[in-house]
């Protein structure tokens, strides 16, 4: 290799280190912070002296981090399995079948991938309350089905566009049902994708702020994210409890992205170039 | 049609539309969930109503407020700025990273992968809440300039009113800069090595070669980080509402904001719909023209 190609080669690791750094340093700097003694002022990264983790155990129990990390759970599981099967059936139709107008169907679905939670929260709120249905999960999580619906349906019809249309023949052949078809010998095979696009739901669903501050007011409601942005209204003074309870907020979708590294990168890159 | 294979069973006779069945379901949440509300959004848009008591029409009425309101003006210029941040700076350091490392294998990329996408996954809340507090008093920032030696430059940087904005502006640069560098890397990766070896066989230099080899290889992941960036710029509320909820004065103010204020604490429902009309129509109308113009003519 001449040398420019190398000193090329050397400035672009460089700079892919350089930002590399800049990314970590706020992690670290609130992962030191949370160590720190409670109460006492940080200055920036402090290596503390003597490592306390109790601040956890203030920002779980006496901040009410356990009850906002439940109350997002019970979102994400009603959003999860939901948005999979709705978005496997959907996909599953536009995909493989001869629908008539199914283009048309589908470029309306995708068309919903612009809508910022923005544009629909206002009157969802006014129609909701009259439904009583604010306060309530149950409404948050049937507007996160309707929010992710849009790359749902398209990432499963993407993935059955690209199953051999031999092997659904095959089967219509031998007299199995369309519905036969999609259980027994499609939904084997679609494992990957459905994994990735679960993955990607739960962390929408999971990071999810301006939804359920307009849906949900009643703060010992909140969500994760929801609680720790009251939170930081209110205390703003305590860092290391703060700092305890954003390393909480984080660290289900921190523990999911480092297990199942492979599938939310796929996701995050592909899910973007196909649409 | 008529060449299909004949279907035994439960299939005869079954009309076309049946596979719609199958839609329905995610159709009716889509729609009643999703689509029926922006509809009623521009609806409300058309009045003035406190939430409370009957609106009233008022036509186009707030949507020539919107025009007219320095606040309401500001914020739109406010998202536009945060574009330059959110969008521009992501793609000229992502493209730079990509240029320089395109011809090369690239050993050890598993590593930065993992440390680019963190910032993707996690709630923007607590990036947010992360952000505010490097940026504080006792934080990194001041920390660092201390360390070089520029003390006089540390600053409550989201309190000063030079600088809030810009300050909001590169926590979305933190946040989206790995996402378009791992986009045009694995972009690259289906460039024919053989192309670069022509391009050096031909002369031609790293920019030449830049210009002529890699970057109209990434004509499609160019047009999707444009479209994934602005329109988390134009649509941003989490990052803004946690570090300066707008202020100081209105200097950080985006439209996102101005929605949740003036419909839940202000009781302008109706100015508030028409603002987020707006917003709607200019993410829909600057991704359309994103993906118009990336469309390679043929």
């Amino acid at each position: 290799m001449n040398t420019v190609a190398r000193s090329e080669r050397w400035s672009g690791y460089a700079l892919l280190t350089v930002i590399a750094i800049a990314v970590v340093i706020p992690f670290l700097s609130v992962f030191l912070a949370s160590l720190q003694p409670a109460g006492t002022p940080v200055v920036g990264l402090t290596w503390p002296e003597r490592w306390s983790w109790d601040n956890y155990g203030t920002a779980w129990s006496v901040a009410g981090f356990s009850d906002l990390i439940r109350h997002s759970l019970v979102i994400a599981v009603g959003v999860v399995p939901a948005c999979l099967v709705l978005a496997t059936s959907a996909g599953y139709a536009l995909g493989t079948m001869r629908l008539p107008g199914s283009n048309a169907v589908a470029a309306f679905f995708i068309a919903g991938l612009t809508i910022p939670v923005e544009l629909i929260v206002v009157p969802l709120y006014f129609d909701l309350r009259s439904l009583g249905l604010t306060n309530s999960y149950l409404g948050v999580i049937l507007v996160e089905i309707a929010l992710f619906m849009p790359f749902g349906v398209f990432w499963m019809r993407t993935h059955f566009r690209s199953t051999p249309v031999s092997l659904v023949e095959a089967a219509r052949i031998d007299g199995a049902s369309s519905a036969t078809v999609l259980v027994r010998i499609l939904l084997p095979l679609a494992r990957p994708s459905l994994t990735t696009l679960g993955l990607l739901v739960f962390m929408w669903s999971w990071n999810q702020f301006l939804l359920v501050l307009v849906l949900i007011q009643d703060t010992t409601k909140h969500t994760a994210p929801a609680g720790l942005g009251f939170f930081v209204g209110q205390n703003s003074t305590d860092i290391p409890t703060l700092a305890a309870g954003t390393i909480i907020v984080m660290l289900p979708i921190l523990i999911l992205f480092v297990v199942f590294q492979r599938s939310f990168i796929a996701g995050l890159l592909q899910g973007a170039t196909k649409g | 049609m008529a060449s299909r294979p004949p279907v035994r069973g439960g299939q005869r006779g079954r009309s076309p539309w049946h596979g719609y069945v199958y839609v329905l379901p995610a159709f009716a949440v889509y729609f009643a969930f999703a689509v029926l509300p922006a509809l009623h959004t521009a609806y409300l848009s058309l009045f003035e109503w406190d939430g409370v008591t009957l609106g009233d029409w008022v036509g186009l009425g707030n949507y020539a407020e919107i025009l007219r309101d320095p606040v309401l003006r500001r914020s739109v210029f406010n998202a536009l700025v945060l574009v330059v941040f959110f969008s521009f700076v992501p793609i000229v350091l992502g493209l730079l990273s990509t240029g320089l490392l395109a011809r090369h294998r690239r050993p050890g990329m598993g590593a930065y992968r993992f440390l680019f996408m963190l910032p993707q996954v996690v709630p923007l809340v607590a990036v947010g809440v992360t952000w505010r507090w490097l940026y504080g008093d006792d934080g990194v920032v001041n920390q660092a300039f201390g360390a070089v030696g520029l003390d006089g430059v540390t600053r409550a940087w989201l309190g000063d009113f030079g600088v809030a904005l810009i300050a909001v502006g590169l926590v979305g640069t933190w946040v989206l800069s790995g996402l378009c560098m791992m986009l045009f890397l694995s972009g690259v990766q289906k460039v024919d090595p053989s192309l670069y070896e022509a391009a050096r066989i031909d002369g031609a230099g790293p920019v030449r070669e830049f210009v002529s080899v890699t970057l109209p290889h990434l004509r499609g992941e160019l047009a999707v980080a444009m479209t994934v960036t602005t329109v988390a710029a134009l649509a941003s509320f989490d990052i803004v509402y946690v570090t300066t909820n707008g202020g100081p004065g209105e200097q950080t103010t985006v439209p996102g904001l101005l929605v949740y204020r003036l419909a839940f604490s202000e009781g302008k429902v109706g100015l508030a719909s028409a603002l987020a009309v707006v917003l709607g129509c200019l993410i829909l109308g600057i991704v359309y023209l994103i993906n118009r113009l990336s469309r390679p003519e043929s």
